[in-house]
């Protein structure tokens, strides 16, 4: 079978270490003591997840943060790429340098806006500095603005993937239903929501499960543009199963916990990819 | 009014560009600056001296180098390029079937090589990070490259086997009537075919490696085995930040993604939404 491969390569990276990260969370797994691996805890390890409230706050963060950012993405990016499918001159080039951000690494995206938000040299601060804002403003550090940057940063760095996959769609509409909707009287909001909208639905759960089979690498761009700080305003799952695990040395407690994160992401990606098939079987593409 | 509106337009495409383009620039900029420059205020936006001297730092051999970016540099490039390799071998067998056989359980399996993509990297790494200490993986190229396989397989399945499928399935059929094997109208007919649809892939698994930074910081722990990614944070004292170092090798870390990219853009748009409208 080809695809066995496939499967042996998955299973011995993932599938595995998932059974074995299940198991050790259901253990008081400690790296220091490695005799701890076989110390069975039963559920302990969840219950004092249920009675941690920083682990509900970090949860909560985590959904509200994958709530704003996935829908400010879809919209911006709609937006963007409606704005370039008028263009006719210069579409190609535009469309390459839009793929720019999309190949920026996480962790490069983060070091970039950790510099533009720093308060002291950054280039926002300064950009404020000439029009007379004399006063620093915190970005990172404030406890509000923190959590804002971070949103802007992974804005901008995954606006391009909805942009570019819908601009894709967009191309590949058929002009005559809208032409034929234009003859009978349709104004261009109606054409839009009753023609193109539908056309792109799959194109947006496209982008949609693309997306959130990457929300994880959220991580990279909080741990090195806050870390979690300042007092864990910005701890997301991602950042707190890191420090509990590595730095804490609390493997058992850290797994429970990225079980959590894991059904998460899966329940993310499942629901847009029904979505998906859902959309294409309306457009009667199956 | 037409006019007015036709300008607006355009200085909204204008504005766009430059929120997209802007922080690259600066980041470029400032790897090429002394220092006390970047910290200078207002904003100093044209360099008054131009200066190599991080780049020298960076990737002087001998003497005394603070981060050893050369070495960084060729990891990445080796786990880079050799997970790409079997990530491509092993997918492209993977999407080839489920572009052409029939099988039980074939949407299923499909979504659960998806769904295993999902799991975040950081809790897929606390597991990963003790199984690999006991089998001695730890802080290796090879264990790494195991990693970055995995996590490759998945899109690299979705992608060929979009391409595949814009293959229409009689030239395979034909090429086997004049007596080709199976694999021989595969290898003869259809690769060839689907040449820049995996070719597309293959940039994409090989960014992927070159980008990825919450697997690699727990595997790697020295100089032997770190990424590009992981080895820019040691630009990142306790307190202060070496930035023009940092933006140095982030220069580095981008100019072979960005020319890449280029190569790339148009086919992989085309993977992406074909093998996802017509799956």
């Amino acid at each position: 079978m080809l695809i066995m491969p496939s499967i042996l390569a998955i299973g011995f990276v993932i599938i595995i270490p998932l059974i074995f990260s299940f198991y050790t969370s259901f253990t008081s797994y400690k790296l220091t003591r490695p005799d701890s691996l076989f110390n069975f805890v039963g559920f302990r390890n969840y219950e004092r997840l249920i009675d941690n409230t920083k682990f509900w706050y970090a949860f909560g963060r985590t959904i509200l943060f994958l709530a704003v950012v996935l829908n400010l993405e879809l919209l911006f990016g709609l937006g963007i790429a409606l704005l370039i499918n008028k263009i006719t001159w210069g579409q190609r080039t535009l469309r390459t340098i839009m793929m720019f951000p999309m190949m920026f690494s996480p962790i490069l995206v983060g070091f970039q806006w950790k510099y533009i938000f720093n308060d002291n040299i950054g280039l926002l601060n300064n950009f404020l500095y000439l029009f007379g804002y004399e006063s620093a403003i915190p970005w990172l550090i404030d406890k509000y603005l923190a959590m804002g940057s971070i949103m802007v940063a992974e804005i901008w760095a995954n606006t391009s993937i909805f942009a570019i996959l819908l601009l894709a769609g967009l191309l590949g509409i058929p002009r005559d239903p809208i032409e034929a909707a234009r003859v009978d009287g349709c104004n261009s909001w109606q054409v839009f929501k009753n023609i193109t909208l539908p056309f792109l639905m799959p194109f947006i759960f496209i982008a949609l499960t693309i997306r959130s089979l990457d929300v994880g690498r959220a991580y990279d761009i909080v741990h090195i543009m806050t870390g979690g700080g300042p007092a864990m305003r910005t701890e997301l799952l991602w950042t707190m199963i890191a420090r509990v695990g590595y730095k804490d040395a609390n493997m058992g407690f850290a797994n429970a916990m990225s079980y959590v994160s894991i059904i998460l992401s899966i329940a993310f990606t499942y629901y847009f990819f029904t979505k998906l098939v859902a959309a294409r079987r309306d457009l009667g593409q199956q | 009014m037409k006019q007015i509106k036709k300008i607006g337009f355009w200085l909204l495409v204008l504005f766009l560009l430059i929120l997209i383009c802007l922080p690259g620039i600066w980041i470029f900029v400032s790897a090429f600056r002394p220092n006390p420059e970047i910290l200078a205020k207002p904003a100093n936006w044209i360099p008054d001296r131009w200066t190599i001297h991080q780049f020298t730092q960076m990737f002087s051999i001998n003497g005394y180098v603070s981060v050893p970016a050369f070495k960084y540099l060729m990891n990445s490039v080796i786990i880079s390029s050799v997970s790409t390799v079997i990530a491509i071998t092993i997918g492209m067998m993977g999407g080839y079937a489920f572009a052409r056989f029939n099988f039980k359980g074939k949407n299923k399996i499909f979504l659960s090589l998806m769904l295993a993509r999902a799991v975040p990297g950081i809790s897929l790494s606390l597991p990963l990070f003790i199984l690999f200490a006991k089998i001695g993986l730890l802080n290796t190229s090879i264990g790494v490259i195991i990693v970055y396989v995995a996590m490759n397989v998945p899109f690299t399945i979705w992608l060929t086997d979009g391409f595949f499928r814009q293959i229409p399935k009689e030239m395979s059929e034909v090429a086997r009537t004049d007596g080709c094997t199976r694999f021989q109208a595969f290898w003869n007919v259809e690769l060839p075919l689907a040449g820049p649809g995996i070719g597309a892939a293959a940039i994409f698994a090989f960014l992927l490696s070159w980008n990825e930074y919450a697997l690699a910081s727990i595997i790697t722990r020295t100089v032997h085995s770190k990424t590009l990614p992981i080895g820019m944070m040691d630009y990142l004292g306790e307190f202060t930040i070496n930035w023009a170092g940092m933006c140095a090798i982030a220069v580095v870390m981008i100019v072979p993604a960005l020319i890449l990219t280029f190569i790339v853009q148009k086919h992989l748009v085309s993977g992406l939404t074909f093998g996802g409208v017509k799956g």
